[in-house]
């Protein structure tokens, strides 16, 4: 099987998910970004098993999922605290915790 | 007057140093231990008690040193009855320390030296506790005084009757305890709670020395029990013995107030005048002189040490005699006095073979006499409210005339009148000075002058002369219980002379000490005992004149020669040790702790200013944006990545 083009799209969408994270205020916008590092790396982890043919990989993509889910779910709930208090999503506005 | 000086025994040039082979302890030598612990559990009981013991503890404590008392007389009486080969008796009562080969036991020497002391330790001691119970009767930690004095007693008895240098030791820093606890008795006197520091730290000098001798002895012999060192002394190399010598004169400087460590012995008559009597006159301060006596066997063998100890004991005997000239305190005129007839023991001391025995011939009558004129002192300190100033008194023969007539016996005996114990004593001492030496012989003779001279201007201004007494004071005797030891001790300055006669002493003393060979003194000794008594007539003269015939002035005069203003000033003892020890001691100190400040510690917070200051600048990285964070984590990971690719392809 041949597995360049399924890492190849993993790693750009990881890429896009990196800049994404680096580059964009939104914290919703970032949130999603990091779900797409996540999917990018999940989609490295099953190709990778399907290529060594044991399920290791796969049984690690179902980990990755569980954790990004419970993620989501804290995650979204303090950035909706964060704009309930500030009016604003932005993640350079909440930069109260520094020297 | 003078006893005849054998002759042709001369002849027997060949010192024989005599070595301590004790034998054993049998009969009431067996209880040897009981004098030392009888003191001992007293104090222990007065000690401890507290006040369950307020009432009876000064009867107790006494009963204690007459108990030893009598024992010691047990055994001096059946020392008396052996021959003179068996009157060295040892008690080994337990082994103290034991590590590897080195074992020190604690073990006892009764020999006819020792018993002696214990004989004066107790039988003045007993006295003096007598004489406690009226002096300190109206001091409400009187029971705690006693419990002091029984433990000094303790402490002195151990020092005198261990047969190992150790044992000395140990007895040695007891009475250096006892010695401060009673000096700083009344500690709530400022000047009496630094004149017991002095007294203390003044005598760790001397300590030192008396440990360091104790260590060359063990390292050069391997042992520091008597027996061991006197066996062995006569092999060591003369080096290591003037070194040991020297190091234990140093030891006996301290604790004897001789040049250049005399400087605490007139502070400490801040003490109780009982205890001015018991330790800083009678017993502990001889102790330096013990120690020269005892260790015979190793200053016959140390040349320049033995040669110091004349150097230090001239001075000493002079230093003392001048002090007492100019001062008006009555105790300090005694402790000057103290101080110089110690130089003259010691000077006995460091003639060798010739004159130990004449030094403890002095050492006791100076024990009577001396400690008879310092309860005699505090007798009239008692008549007169506790003024020791001389210049307050005046004409009190007739309101103190027991006190007076027992005073007057120790002044005959120190002054040397003849017939009384201490011409017997410094006579022999200076005959055998002048024997050895003509110029250690004049200056011994001229400090009895001088010692002629500052007694009669202290008896002249005490008892004789007008009334200059405080407004208010009413002098009275003091009570039988103060008075009857008085009389024991002032018989004993009379009769104290006794112990020569036949010469007992010395023949007593040769088991221990080594055989005389007397060598003749330059001149005859019956013209030296009369250049002496012509001298000793002179001084009283001079007082007689200088201050019986004039007016004492109530004040002291202060338009008065250098001389006068140096012996007030104790001959500058103390500006001489501010200057040549604590003075470059503090400047020493202050600059090592400038070093300190400026240079380790200027490192040491350097180094964590730096660091503070890095921080300082680094924490700015903890900028609060999330992304920026996000960014270093990338780089970071990127830089792992990089390292793998890196270290795998290699």
């Amino acid at each position: 099987m041949n597995t360049e083009p399924y890492i190849l799209l993993s790693a750009i969408l990881f890429t896009i998910g990196c800049v994404g994270v680096l580059v964009r205020r939104n914290a919703i916008v970032v949130f999603m970004c990091v779900e797409l590092m996540l999917n990018a790396s999940n989609l490295a982890l099953v190709t990778f098993a399907k290529a060594n043919g044991n399920l290791d990989g796969q049984i690690a993509a179902f980990f990755v999922m569980v954790v990004a889910a419970a993620e989501v779910v804290v995650g979204l709930a303090i950035i909706m605290t964060i704009f309930r208090t500030r009016r604003s999503a932005s993640v350079d506005d909440a930069s109260l915790l520094k020297y | 007057m003078s006893s005849p000086i054998p002759l042709l025994s001369s002849l027997a040039a060949e010192t024989h140093v005599p070595v301590v082979s004790p034998g054993t302890a049998d009969g009431v030598f067996s209880l040897a231990w009981l004098v030392i612990v009888l003191p001992l559990a007293g104090a222990a009981i007065l000690l401890l008690g507290g006040r369950r013991t307020n009432a009876w503890g000064h009867l107790l404590g006494t009963a204690t040193v007459a108990g030893s008392f009598v024992l010691g007389l047990l055994m001096f009486f059946s020392m008396l009855g052996r021959e003179v080969g068996e009157r060295q008796v040892g008690q080994h009562l337990f082994t103290w320390i034991e590590a590897g080969g080195f074992t020190v036991g604690m073990d006892l020497l009764v020999d006819p030296l020792s018993i002696l002391f214990v004989l004066l330790i107790t039988g003045v001691g007993s006295l003096i506790h007598l004489y406690s119970i009226g002096y300190m009767a109206h001091d409400e930690r009187r029971r705690r005084f006693f419990g002091y004095l029984n433990l000094f007693i303790a402490a002195m008895l151990m020092l005198v009757l261990a047969a190992d240098y150790l044992g000395i030791f140990l007895g040695w820093e007891g009475v250096g305890l006892a010695s401060y606890l009673l000096i700083g008795f009344w500690q709530h006197k400022p000047s009496a709670a630094a004149a017991a520091k002095k007294a203390f730290v003044m005598n760790r000098i001397g300590d030192i020395g008396m440990s360091l001798a104790i260590m060359l002895m063990f390292v050069t012999f391997g042992t520091t029990a008597f027996a061991g060192v006197s066996a062995a002394a006569s092999g060591g190399s003369e080096n290591t013995m003037n070194a040991i010598g020297l190091l234990l004169l140093l030891g006996a400087c301290g604790k004897s107030a001789q040049v250049p460590l005399q400087a605490w012995l007139l502070d400490a008559m801040e003490g109780p005048t009982p205890v001015s009597a018991l330790i800083h006159a009678a017993t502990m301060v001889t102790a330096g002189v013990y120690l020269v006596t005892r260790s015979n066997f190793i200053f016959e063998n140390a040349p320049v040490a033995q040669t110091a100890v004349v150097a230090v004991a001239v001075v000493t005997l002079l230093w003392g005699a001048i002090i007492g000239c100019a001062k008006d305190d009555i105790k300090k005129v005694l402790a000057g006095s103290t101080m110089s007839q110690i130089g003259y023991m010691m000077l006995g001391a460091g003639l060798g073979v010739a004159g130990y025995a004449f030094a403890i011939f002095h050492l006791l009558t100076h024990g009577f006499f001396k400690a008879n004129m310092f309860l005699g002192a505090g007798s009239v300190m008692h008549a007169t409210d506790d003024d020791v100033d001389m210049r307050h008194y005046g004409a009190l023969a007739r309101a103190v005339p027991i006190t007076f007539l027992t005073f007057a016996m120790g002044y005959l005996a120190i002054i040397g009148f003849p017939g009384f114990s201490g011409f017997w004593s410094k006579d022999k001492i200076i005959e055998t000075a002048f024997a050895d030496n003509v110029w250690i012989g004049v200056a011994a003779t001229i400090g009895a002058g001088v010692t002629a001279f500052y007694m009669t201007r202290l008896m002249l201004m005490t008892f004789f002369t007008k009334e200059r007494w405080e407004p208010g004071v009413h002098p009275h005797e003091s009570p039988k219980v103060m008075t009857i030891p008085l009389m024991v001790l002032a018989a004993l300055s009379l009769l104290g002379g006794l112990l020569l006669a036949g010469n007992w002493i010395t023949d007593w003393l040769t088991p221990v000490v080594g055989e005389a060979h007397h060598e003749h003194p330059p001149i005859p000794a019956w013209a030296l005992t009369l250049i002496i008594v012509v001298v000793v007539a002179a001084g009283v003269a001079v007082a007689w004149f200088t201050i019986g015939r004039t007016e004492v002035p109530r004040e002291a005069p202060t338009d008065v020669s250098v001389f006068t203003r140096a012996a007030r000033a104790d001959l500058y003892g103390d500006a001489i040790n501010e200057g040549l020890v604590i003075n470059p001691g503090r400047h020493a100190v202050t600059g090592l702790m400038a070093f300190d400040t400026s240079v380790i510690d200027a490192a040491v917070e350097g180094q964590a200013s730096g660091v503070s200051g890095l921080a300082m600048v680094y924490r700015k990285v903890q900028n609060g944006f999330v992304r920026s964070y996000a960014l270093s984590i990338l780089v970071g990971a990127a830089l792992v990545v990089a390292v793998m690719l890196v270290v795998n392809a290699g």
